[in-house]
């Protein structure tokens, strides 16, 4: 497997952030476009869910949030206990969770968007 | 062995008041960022239900429609906005901006990179994400 | 409690002017040989306006407890030996006084972060080690003390893009007062980092490369989260935590 730098990790994580930041801002925006509980309703939900280019916004931000938030445990992991089988299973074990969250929440956007 | 290290540990996150400002937002930084992850995975789940349709996404919605849940709610958002504004700052830190320029130190050496700007942009994170929440509060319970 | 009564003072009459007030100092002591946990004793102890905590703490080792194990030298800021964590924050002994402390109790205990060697002393190897990690020297090709070549000139500029970090008198304040460090018994640490842009930013240094590879590690630069708890209680106006995101700045294509 290739062995990232820390730097360009850590860059990763910096662009994840970013992303996110703007692609959460207009998610939160969409649920101000009428009343928030009327917004939650499963009639409005699923046409959010099936407008592809919002469907594409939920996958980037799941995508983008799960290696940010992941990484970010990540480091805390690393700081906090150290060793070589540790760090290891740190490392791995943050990658299986963010393919874990990407897979389950990609199947939401799936089924609700294309009524898989 | 850890008396003989003689690390802090944990405890050396707590009590962040004795090395000013900066040690808190680096705490408060740490902890929403963990609150945050916790809350997204829990977003994750929560909103799967709706693949089992309407009724199932009812259910969900009655278990987080309620006081306490708009309560949580509205700590997320707060979490949110300190961990964004705050994040920023730190970020550009990173990248040697607004960090001050070496120069020759005199007493009493006060450090240029715990300036009066980061200590305002902290504030400002901990001011925005209390207006958040206070914008939250009366969404989440004015409907 | 022991006290040290103006009367012992009779062995330095020309040093010692009335006590205008007295403190109890707490020490901790532990020998990791022989006991299985620190103990704190104390001392009540006669001081002045201008008694700073090594002068208190060699009083109690010179007229009640000579076992006190502390490391000290220049008693003036200079040599970096008398680090310890004065009522809970890393500080130098002989650069604290007891006035400014503004506590009738002084508690002293060894530096966090480093192993205790007995009592206030702490082992300063892998500081020493992580320092030489980053290569604290010049690199370059060329020497100025080789024949038919001439001093390295530098003007004013360039000496203060690194003069305030060579100014590190290695006490070890910065690392115990890092949170990373607290728990991170592998990362490089703010002093460590702070030579390393030391000498980075010299523009008679060609080792930056090298440097940045060594500190890109997952226990390097990217553990610092610019807590600035090191900038904080550096006695010398050193910096660590600008050098630290100055020197991030290079490997985030900020700085060139």
């Amino acid at each position: 497997m290739i062995k990232l730098q820390e730097s360009v990790i850590m860059k990763i994580h910096y662009g994840t952030a970013l992303g996110a930041v703007v692609l959460v801002a207009i998610h939160i925006l969409f649920r101000m476009t009428q009343n928030f509980s009327e917004s939650l309703q499963f009639e409005s939900v699923i046409v959010n869910y099936q407008f592809l280019p919002y469907a594409i916004m939920l996958e980037l931000i799941l995508v983008l949030l799960s290696i940010h938030g992941f990484n970010g445990l990540r480091v805390i992991l690393l700081e906090l206990k150290q060793g070589v089988g540790y760090e290891k299973a740190v490392n791995y074990g943050c990658i299986a969770a963010i393919a874990i969250l990407v897979a389950y929440g990609s199947r939401t956007i799936l089924m609700a968007g294309f009524g898989m | 062995m850890e008396r003989q290290s003689n690390r802090e540990g944990i405890k050396g996150w707590l009590n962040p008041g004795r090395y000013g400002l900066e040690r808190i937002a680096y705490w408060l930084m740490r902890l929403t960022g963990l609150g945050l992850l916790l809350y997204f995975i829990a977003h994750v789940f929560e909103t799967s239900s709706i693949v089992n349709g309407k009724e199932a996404w009812q259910k969900m919605l009655e278990l987080t429609q309620t006081t306490e849940g708009h309560i949580i709610l509205t700590i997320v958002i707060g979490m949110c906005v300190f961990h964004t504004a705050n994040g920023i700052r730190v970020m550009l830190g990173h990248g040697g901006v607004g960090v001050g320029k070496p120069g020759r130190p005199d007493y009493p050496y006060k450090p240029a990179s715990l300036n009066s700007r980061h200590k305002l942009c902290i504030l400002a994170s901990i001011g925005l994400a209390a207006l958040a929440m206070m914008y939250g509060l009366a969404v989440l319970f004015g409907d | 409690m022991a006290a040290i009564t103006p009367k012992l003072s009779d062995e330095l009459p020309s040093t010692i002017v009335s006590p205008t007030s007295s403190v109890t100092l707490r020490i901790s002591k532990f020998n990791p040989k022989t006991d299985s946990s620190s103990s704190i004793e104390e001392f009540k102890v006669p001081v002045q306006k201008w008694t700073t905590v090594l002068d208190v703490i060699l009083s109690v080792k010179q007229h009640l407890d000579p076992s006190i194990a502390v490391r000290y030298s220049c008693r003036q800021a200079s040599c970096g030996s008398c680090g310890m964590k004065i009522n809970g924050k890393p500080a130098l002994a002989c650069y604290t006084k007891i006035s400014e402390l503004n506590s009738s109790v002084i508690t002293v205990e060894p530096m966090n972060n480093f192993p205790i060697l007995r009592d206030l002393a702490v082992d300063f190897t892998q500081f020493f080690s992580t320092h030489k990690k980053v290569r604290p020297y010049i690199i370059r090709d060329d020497s100025e003390i080789s024949e038919e070549t001439k001093e390295l000139l530098q003007t004013p500029k360039e000496v203060e893009e690194y003069l305030q970090f060579s100014y590190c008198i290695k006490c070890g304040l910065c690392n115990s007062a890092c949170p990373t460090m607290a728990t991170d018994s592998s990362f490089i640490g703010p002093q460590a980092l702070a030579q390393a842009y030391r000498y980075v930013a010299d523009n008679r240094d060609a080792g930056k490369k090298d440097r940045l590879k060594i500190i890109d590690d997952s226990h390097g630069i990217w553990r610092c989260h610019f807590a600035g708890s090191c900038s904080q209680v550096c006695p010398k106006g050193v910096d660590p935590a600008m050098g630290i995101q100055l020197l991030r700045g290079y490997l985030l294509g900020f700085r060139k």
